[in-house]
């Protein structure tokens, strides 16, 4: 087998120690850093992410084959794009404003897209942003068991959505992949699979009739421009 | 070892047995009585959150803690939470100054952020500065706690220079705490800062909290700091059987939650969801004095904490059900599970 990839997680906060454990529990090496030194974080690695080394957040990400962002969204501009540039970049973040407070940046759309354009020469794949993070580990199973739960992978380069499919599969979710990084939008806040921890067969049908429903408003929403359109060209000849 | 039992409220909005809402100012003055009850029933602690809304009607409880401190003896009260983020250090330490002097040095005060956010935007705070804020609020609260000219300069209030901060309290700093719902930067900084640790456990398996009791401890360690106790905050409810317990709680968390959940964009958690939370590995501490008394032990030992504080009520559950509550958890869960952990 392949010598696995090397993790860089983004952030000691919530999620990011239990993505970095789940990681290290299927076989990863993994790196952590928040926004300082590595020594703010030592104890946190030692007692709660063993086996994880405490780096600086630029020394972490060169090493790295995937990175892990888990940190307030709004810190994503402080991200310098060069240093992430060529990366596999994982964004389990969200853009929750009834949680966090809006961030203006993000208010349209979809927030990975969002983080894709700011990090431009890196592959952005969303995924593991909707399961809370303590549920994230609880819920983790090996393949093959019944109730096991289904993570979202968006994004738009095909090696990257793979190599992100594995990783979620190895530390324990089906890998549930949804064809660009715009439809990961029905990952976020508000989505019908956010905060709930579904089957495959679950979260496929969740996910389909999502997208049929978004379908449907763009439908109307270009309707009712076309109307409007319409409208004003009759008002323009009369 | 000495072990402490708490009772907190967000306000939580009151019904008439027939399931009518009471207006705020009855809530409020049923939570007064509740707390003076609270001492009657030998709770030893009575604590209440800030909260913005109108189902938890709550953003001035320090007001209602003077009441309660006016009508009893014994029992602590405190915040639980102070929204620090949103509110100004000095003010904060001296509401809770003048309540520890009005109830002669029985003042405490939880900082945290709690799970809502509505006070942010009321008065006019930048949710996206948050980690700024409560960084350099509570390092000045710590500060103020000592006594003292206080000399402090940051960039999210106007500096102190040598400023004496009234009123004094008589026996040096009352207790203070930070509390934390998962976030293990946010332990490292109530250690660093000199406060002791409250845990808010409201889902999943309370234990899983028990590596940032001892992150605490390692953490009070290497700052040089003395051992600091640690609370456990979790939602509940006991009445006389497990069946009526949860048969008067489950309607008022389900409404509470579906709007929560509608608010902030996650799925409705289930009856499932909701049996298993009220079983032993569960976050919710609801049922006969019984359960909860040995659930409530077996998570302060897991967890290495010598307090537990019972958020009780919710919105829409009747003043009768919360005395009924106060009166249980007094008389027989506390000695319980003070006869479990001897």
């Amino acid at each position: 087998m392949a010598e696995l990839s090397r993790l860089a997680v983004l952030g000691a906060g919530h999620l990011g120690p239990v993505i970095a454990r789940l990681a290290l529990r299927a076989g990863y090496p993994v790196a952590i850093a928040a926004s300082g030194a590595p020594e703010d974080i030592a104890l946190i690695t030692e007692l709660m992410i063993p086996g994880a080394q405490p780096r600086w957040a630029s020394d972490a990400v060169a090493d790295a084959d995937i990175v892990v962002l888990a940190i307030p969204l709004h810190r994503v501009q402080d991200l310098d794009p060069g240093l992430l540039s060529g990366k596999l970049v994982i964004d389990a973040m969200n853009h929750w404003p009834a949680s966090n407070g809006v961030v203006q940046a993000f208010e349209d759309g979809g927030s990975s897209e969002i983080v894709a354009g700011h990090l431009a020469g890196s592959a952005v794949v969303k995924t593991f942003n909707h399961i809370g993070y303590h549920e994230l580990e609880d819920r983790a199973r090996p393949a093959g068991t019944p109730d096991r739960g289904a993570v979202g992978i968006a994004g738009d380069d095909p090696a990257a959505v793979a190599a992100t499919a594995a990783l979620a599969d190895r530390i324990g979710y089906d890998p549930v992949r949804l064809g660009s990084l715009r439809a990961g939008r029905a990952l976020q806040p508000g989505g019908p699979v956010f905060g709930v921890v579904l089957t495959r067969p679950e979260f496929e049908r969740a996910v389909r009739e999502e997208t049929k429903r978004a379908v449907r408003e763009e439908t109307l929403r270009e309707e009712v421009l076309r109307e409007e359109a319409l409208r004003e060209e009759a008002r323009s000849l009369s | 070892m000495t072990y402490t039992f708490g009772l907190d409220t967000f306000g939580d909005r009151n019904s008439d047995a027939g399931g009518k809402p009471l207006s705020h100012a009855q809530t409020i003055r049923n939570v007064v009585d509740e707390g003076a009850f609270a001492e009657q029933a030998g709770v030893d602690f009575f604590g209440i959150g800030e909260h913005h809304t109108e189902y938890f009607p709550m953003p001035a409880g320090d007001v209602a803690l003077a009441a309660i401190a006016a009508r009893t003896e014994r029992i602590r009260l405190g915040s639980a939470v102070t929204v620090l983020g949103s509110d100004d250090p000095v003010r904060v330490f001296q509401r809770y100054s003048t309540l520890n002097a009005i109830s002669g040095g029985r003042a405490e005060v939880i900082l945290g952020r709690g799970s809502s956010i509505e006070s942010f935007p009321l008065f006019g705070y930048d949710l996206a500065d948050y980690e700024q804020l409560f960084e350099e609020k509570a390092a000045l609260f710590a500060e103020l706690l000592k006594g003292g000219p206080v000399t402090w300069e940051g960039k999210t209030r106007a500096p102190l220079f040598n400023q004496d901060v009234v009123p004094h309290t008589e026996d040096g700093p009352f207790p203070a705490w930070i509390g934390v719902g998962g976030n293990p930067e946010s332990v490292i900084r109530a250690a660093r800062l000199g406060f002791s640790l409250a845990l808010a456990i409201i889902g999943g398996r309370p234990a899983r909290f028990a590596p940032y009791s001892e992150l605490f401890q390692r953490a009070l360690e290497k700052f040089g700091q003395p051992p600091r106790p640690i609370l456990v905050h979790s939602p509940g409810h006991v009445a006389v059987t497990d069946e009526q317990a949860k048969a008067e709680f489950w309607p008022h968390y389900r409404d509470i939650i579906t709007l929560v959940a509608a608010e902030r964009g996650f799925a409705i958690p289930t009856r499932d969801r909701f049996d298993w939370e009220t079983g032993p590995d569960g976050a919710l501490f609801v049922g006969s004095p019984e359960a909860v008394a040995r659930k409530i032990a077996a998570n302060l030992r897991v967890l290495g904490a010598t307090r537990f504080d019972l958020k009780y009520g919710m919105p829409g559950m009747t003043h009768d059900q919360l005395m009924t509550n106060i009166e249980l958890y007094g008389r027989q869960v506390i000695p319980r599970v003070r006869e479990l952990l001897s």
